[in-house]
């Protein structure tokens, strides 16, 4: 007993130093597979906090408030005319320009006519535009009309990220190996990474234009793979309590699973304050959501942001 | 004793050596994981569970919290057993906490709390008990409050914003504050499902109508026949509308307003307001006190809206303070030029 026992403790030992040697000469990682700047971490993203910004003047506020410009790519079909519409009259009088990408054209409404009937073609012909025309603008938006988006939310998200670094953000998800940020919530992607996707447009191989045969993938998950190649990688947008800033549901859909959920704590337990986006409103909800963002709020709650976003002009319902 | 299988002792040994090793690594790494802060080359990329879950840190209230003390305002809901639970429970967790105090009035005490009125339910008895009801709040809180605000069990009220209406008058004069509408009763009379106010001098006024029989229940429609014991006893309706002219209590939900309407498809108690209604962006105050119809998703929804989501930094078109000293100076310089 005292021999096996011996031959054991041996054992033992040998095999746990085996493992140690092993960890220390760093071939192995025992674990989790965590490593800081490896990308294929999944990366949250987070607006800058309230004491980074304190550190800045307030001429430094202001020019930064200045600074942050986003051009909003929204691609519209004249079959969802009343959304097309709708997104026009409401929340992309926010961007600092919303330009309208259509796969035909339609004299009811304005747009960039792409004369394109596949999606993806259709996407990459209006990102390749926008890149060409953004003149000083940094930052896009990439959303379809079905999508409400709050840009001074979004705005205050990348404030203090530097355009010129490759940012590709939004709601972040998983499809086997790859990483994508989903279509419906709203894409969000810095010049650097929009010059980087224009210029791996020209790669038919690692980014062709009419996708893989057999195996057509959506939009969103082309602009990942393509996006991939360059080394930009999807990050999630959150708030500092970890929560979703792009939401591809509504807020009654997220209020009514919070009902369930957190019942004592339905709407502390919901969204985030500084969301950026939601979907699948229809378009007279999408009114009433400009009225709940913009103007409905309760007298004498103030609060001092760092920065200032003026109402566009010539708009009423904000 | 003699080993009889050293060899198998030896690997036995080795194996669990070698994973007790890397299981304690394992915890180490997921345990350093989560102290794990990553400041990446792109500033802001950050990750830290450790912040305290306390809503709007960087919220002021400084001004709210002042008038909460300065304007007394008990709010009574008027509901019914049937209704506890799926729709006034709503309202006691999101706004009914914000009034100075409230209380449930139905047929039947309970632990909710609820009051029990001397009555009976259904739609009939809805006069009987809006009178029981402020009889037994002039009975037992008298000294409590200021106005009192009736509303329903699915009206959605924002009290900051009804408290800062009422601010701006005297509760010992005989005052009533709603949505005015125009027909059956000469000065007309405030909309019982968007809610109304009465000062404290009103509901005295209120009770010494019952007392002395000036006031009956002469009918079961209950925001009407109030509004004639209102009239009767000399009790002012008062212009609840913003200093732009928008509406603050309405009726129906907000989408039945912000909506352009076609004049055929417009429903048929906007021919009820006494003051010119307003479709779209006009009809609604940003300082909006009520919305009717609203069920329990809708409620939780506004409340989002109002108190919660906002968009950063944004500089509101409407400020009531500004605007309020803009028609004052216009009074003066009219006067004075």
């Amino acid at each position: 007993m005292l021999s096996e026992g011996s031959s054991f403790m041996k054992g033992m030992a040998l095999g746990g130093i085996f493992c140690l040697v092993l960890a220390l000469l760093g071939s192995f990682t025992p674990g989790m597979q965590s490593s800081s700047e490896d990308h294929h971490h999944h990366h949250h993203i987070k607006a800058a906090s309230k004491d980074e910004l304190q550190s800045l003047s307030e001429h430094q506020m202001l020019e930064l408030s200045q600074k942050v410009r986003v051009y909003c790519v929204i691609m519209v079909q004249p079959k969802v005319l009343v959304y097309w519409a709708t997104a026009k009259e409401t929340w992309s009088k926010h961007c600092d320009q919303a330009v309208f990408y259509s796969s035909e054209s339609t004299k009811a409404l304005e747009a960039v006519d792409l004369h394109e009937k596949d999606d993806w073609a259709r996407l990459r012909k209006a990102l390749s535009h926008a890149y060409e025309n953004a003149g000083n603008l940094r930052w896009f938006f990439v959303a379809r009309p079905t999508t409400f988006a709050i840009i001074e939310n979004l705005k205050y998200l990348v404030l203090a990220k530097d355009p010129n670094e490759p940012f590709y953000i939004g709601h972040a998800m998983k499809s086997g190996e790859l990483e994508y940020v989903e279509y419906e919530s709203g894409i969000v992607l810095s010049y650097e990474a929009l010059k980087r996707l224009v210029n791996v447009f020209k790669d038919e191989e690692k980014c062709p234009e009419r996708g893989r045969a057999l195996w057509k993938l959506s939009e969103d998950k082309q602009l990942a793979v393509c996006l991939k190649y360059t080394g930009v990688f999807a990050e999630n947008g959150e708030d500092m309590h970890g929560k979703s800033l792009f939401n591809s549901r509504s807020v009654s859909s997220l209020i009514e699973e919070s009902m369930v959920k957190n019942p004592q704590n339905v709407v502390e337990g919901c969204c985030s304050d500084l969301a950026i986006t939601f979907n699948g409103m229809s378009p007279n909800q999408m009114q009433v959501m400009m009225f709940g963002v913009y103007r409905l709020r309760p007298y004498g709650h103030d609060f001092h942001d760092s920065l200032m976003f003026f109402p566009p002009e010539g708009s009423d319902n904000d | 004793m003699k080993n009889k299988h050293p060899y198998i002792c030896f690997v036995a040994g080795l194996c669990t050596g070698f994973f007790s090793i890397y299981y304690i690594f394992y915890l180490y790494s997921s345990v350093a994981e989560s102290l794990h802060f990553t400041l990446g080359n792109s500033n802001g990329v950050y990750y830290d569970r450790d912040v305290p879950r306390h809503i709007h840190s960087d919220e002021d209230r400084s001004v709210s919290a002042n008038l909460s003390q300065n304007v007394r305002l008990l709010c009574w809901i008027m509901t019914g057993p049937k209704y506890l639970e799926s729709r006034t429970k709503h309202i006691r967790a999101t706004w009914g906490k914000r009034c100075s105090k409230i209380l449930y009035m139905s047929s039947v005490e309970t632990e909710f709390p609820t009051v029990g009125l001397n009555v009976t339910e259904g739609r009939d008895q809805l006069y009987w008990k809006t009178i029981r009801a402020f009889q037994y709040i002039y009975q037992h809180h008298r000294n409590d409050y200021d106005w009192v605000l009736k509303a329903d069990d699915d009206t959605f009220v924002v009290i900051e914003n009804l408290r800062h209406t009422l601010s701006k008058y005297d509760p010992q004069k005989p005052l009533y504050f709603g949505r005015r509408f125009a027909p059956f009763i000469k000065q007309g009379y405030m909309s019982g499902g968007a809610g109304y106010v009465l000062s404290k001098e009103a509901l005295k006024r209120f009770i010494e109508g019952f007392d002395t029989g000036k006031c009956t229940h002469f009918s079961s429609l209950e925001d009407m026949a109030l509004g004639q014991c209102m009239e009767t006893m000399k009790v002012e309706p008062a212009d609840s509308r913003d200093v732009k002219g928008r509406q603050t209590f309405h009726p129906y939900p907000p989408e039945k307003y912000l909506i352009k309407q076609p004049r055929s498809k417009r429903p048929w108690y906007v021919w009820y307001d006494h003051y010119e209604p307003r479709y779209g962006p006009e009809c609604c105050s940003d300082n909006a006190v009520s919305f009717h119809y609203i069920y329990p998703v809708q409620m939780y929804t506004l409340q989002y809206f109002t108190y919660h989501l906002r968009p950063y930094g944004y500089k509101h078109r409407y400020n009531p303070d500004v605007a309020a000293a803009e028609v004052d100076s216009n009074i003066t310089t009219s006067v004075s030029g």
